[in-house]
């Protein structure tokens, strides 16, 4: 009689997922086994050796923000397909599937909040909803927050993990650099504080544009931040890329972002540079 | 004409051109054998001639069809077709009395962008432009147009200077995206570029922008933060390159899945102009801007020109609100009303 083995195939798309399943995990940072309880105790950061897990926007939003102080906004913005852009499978399907998989419209929670006792507009990118890329949606939610932001002269915090500009929305996806960014231009003008955390992995057209913009700019430890992947820059120049190349801390000594903070520690950190500002 | 560089769909072009130099050839031999003198030529020289006029319309019926329905694949292999004219060709045909400015004051020259004050017509104005590169030498000097970030740097200084001094901005852009290695990576492409956009957006002169050739994602949108902006008609933009594209949603970049990606990006001068991404598509001659660089740049001149004059008339104030909002429209989504109690 036949057993039923399961191959390969059955179990691959359980290990793709971005955020682990199962009660014990295997630390990609120290190989060690973790429970599960105890990683969420603690921020989603192995208790070993300090291994930041990739988290989504939810769980983001539920660390940085007072307890039930985030006041969702913008929620009824939702993609749409303009391109009708088809590759291996239909945008159109791609979207209903993220949708389903993770119960959110888009790659980003916008809203207000309290942090450690100050009202501020937070952002987060969910990297759980295809790679957190920015298409229309994602920059129009940014940009009303922006906006929003400069109205109410609060403090802007934009937590960004992203592969990029969304392919599937082509030039309006590039787009949302330009309109992004124009918008922290007012906030600028009008004196906001505009607080840019950089999380694992932040690339291509985030990073070159509002990420980048922060009047300060916060890294998480061992984050991969960039404007191109390291395989396109290895392709390009052929050489081995130098050890800890475009993590946080190599960015921190290249001077290009002011703090790496731990996890645990962003709250304290927002709150004080909040002080700081006088905003 | 034997040497220009060949595209693959231009294949029927270069078997009439073929024939139409054995034509002439053997009018050059008929004419000189039977010399005109008396009333009329010789009927040989006569039906070689009508041949030879014959086969030039059947080619300029050609390339008339071949280009009015140039799939964007092909788009893309004319926009980066070796003898395409580039910003210094441009500079060089448009432009009176260049005075190239150099370097960003932080850490080099990047050959890549070519800024400098320039006169085009009745305007003086800022030319800032991507440089591919002529020869093998200029082209690893330019990086093949991919700059760095000392390059968005001295664009952006070059810019600010013009403001100050309120000087009307063009940019010219032909690249296949900024330059993706170490060193760029070290000096912050991302910042860089990110910074041009936030300080396009709020220069206090005219900015019009053309893409001239390969509009290649941030690389490209990092001097094109404008007023007006317009195609070239052979040119792409989007926000990756075919074969990026391709390599990553397709798994593999070939022949067939770079056309596949080529067509579904959208990233074509009247793809862009439907999207609202552009304001006006600038027509190319018969068979591209490389087979008539003159013609072109008469067209890019024209466009040049009359915007920075329409720009002119208005105010800066009311000039740098009509651009944010030019860019604050683009993108589309839907807003449904919530099913849930929608907080006020």
């Amino acid at each position: 009689m036949k057993t039923t083995a399961r191959t390969w195939q059955d179990v691959k798309t359980h290990r793709k997922s971005a955020i682990p399943e199962g009660l014990w995990l295997r630390c990609p940072g120290c190989a060690k086994m973790v429970y599960r309880k105890h990683l969420e105790a603690n921020l989603h950061v192995c208790p070993e050796c300090s291994h930041h897990y990739r988290i989504g926007a939810a769980e983001r939003v539920k660390q940085l923000a007072d307890p039930d102080s985030f006041q969702a906004m913008f929620t009824e913005l939702a993609p749409t397909d303009p391109l009708k852009f088809k590759d291996l499978k239909g945008y159109k399907d791609r979207l209903l599937a993220e949708q389903v998989k993770t119960g959110a419209i888009d790659a980003i929670k916008a809203g207000r909040c309290f942090i450690k006792g100050r009202e501020a507009m937070l952002c987060s990118l969910d990297l759980t909803f295809m790679m957190g890329s920015m298409g229309s949606v994602v920059g129009e939610t940014i940009t009303r927050a922006i906006e929003e932001a400069t109205r109410t002269q609060l403090p802007l915090i934009i937590v960004s993990c992203s592969g990029g500009a969304r392919m599937q929305e082509s030039g309006l996806s590039l787009m949302q650099m330009a309109k992004t960014s124009a918008a922290l231009a007012r906030y600028d003008d009008a004196g906001g504080l505009f607080i840019s955390v950089l999380t694992d992995p932040t690339t291509g057209g985030v990073t070159a544009s509002f990420a980048m913009l922060g009047d300060v700019i916060l890294a998480e430890p061992q984050a991969l931040i960039g404007f191109a992947g390291p395989r396109v820059i290895q392709q390009t120049i052929r050489q081995e890329l130098p050890e800890g190349f475009q993590r946080s801390e190599f960015l921190l000594k290249c001077g290009m972002v002011d703090r790496v903070v731990a996890r645990g520690q962003l709250r304290n950190e927002i709150g004080r540079l909040i002080d700081y500002s006088g905003r | 004409m034997s040497s220009f560089y060949r595209l693959e769909f231009e294949k029927p072009v270069l078997e009439l051109e073929k024939r139409i130099e054995a034509s002439e050839t053997r009018l050059t031999e008929a004419a000189t054998a039977n010399p005109p003198g008396e009333g009329t030529g010789s009927p040989e020289v006569e039906s070689l001639r009508s041949e030879v006029d014959r086969l030039k319309q059947d080619r300029h019926r050609l390339l008339t069809d071949l280009y009015s329905d140039l799939s964007p694949w092909n788009t893309v292999r004319v926009a980066r077709h070796p003898l395409r004219p580039q910003t210094r060709d441009y500079i060089d045909m448009i432009c009176r009395d260049f005075a190239e400015l150099h370097g960003d004051r932080r850490f080099g020259e990047d050959p890549a962008l070519v800024t400098g004050f320039a006169r085009i017509g009745p305007i003086k104005c800022m030319v800032i432009g991507h440089q591919k590169g002529r020869d093998t030498q200029e082209k690893l000097a330019c990086h093949f147009g991919c700059a760095h970030p000392e390059g968005y740097r001295k664009a952006l200084l070059k810019m600010q200077l013009a403001e100050k001094f309120n000087v009307p901005i063009v940019t010219l852009v032909d690249t296949p995206g900024a330059y993706p290695g170490l060193g760029a990576e070290q000096r912050g492409q991302a910042e860089a570029i990110a910074v041009n956009l936030r300080e396009m957006s709020r220069l206090r002169v005219p900015i019009v922008s053309v893409v001239i050739g390969e509009g290649g994602s941030g690389g490209a949108l990092g001097i094109a933060v404008a007023d007006r902006v317009a195609m070239l008609q052979c040119s792409w933009y989007s926000v990756i390159s075919p074969e990026g594209c391709a390599a990553i949603l397709w798994k593999e970049a070939n022949e067939q899945t770079n056309s596949a990606a080529a067509k579904a990006l959208k990233l074509t001068a009247r793809d862009n102009l439907e999207l609202g991404i552009v304001d006006d598509v600038i027509p190319e001659p018969v068979g591209g801007a490389h087979r008539d660089p003159k013609t072109t740049a008469e067209n890019l001149r024209q466009w040049i020109v009359s915007r920075v004059q329409q720009l002119r008339q208005i105010d800066a104030d009311t000039l740098v609100r009509q651009r944010y909002e030019r860019f604050r429209k683009l993108g589309q989504y839907t807003e449904q009303a919530e099913s849930a109690g929608n907080p006020a």
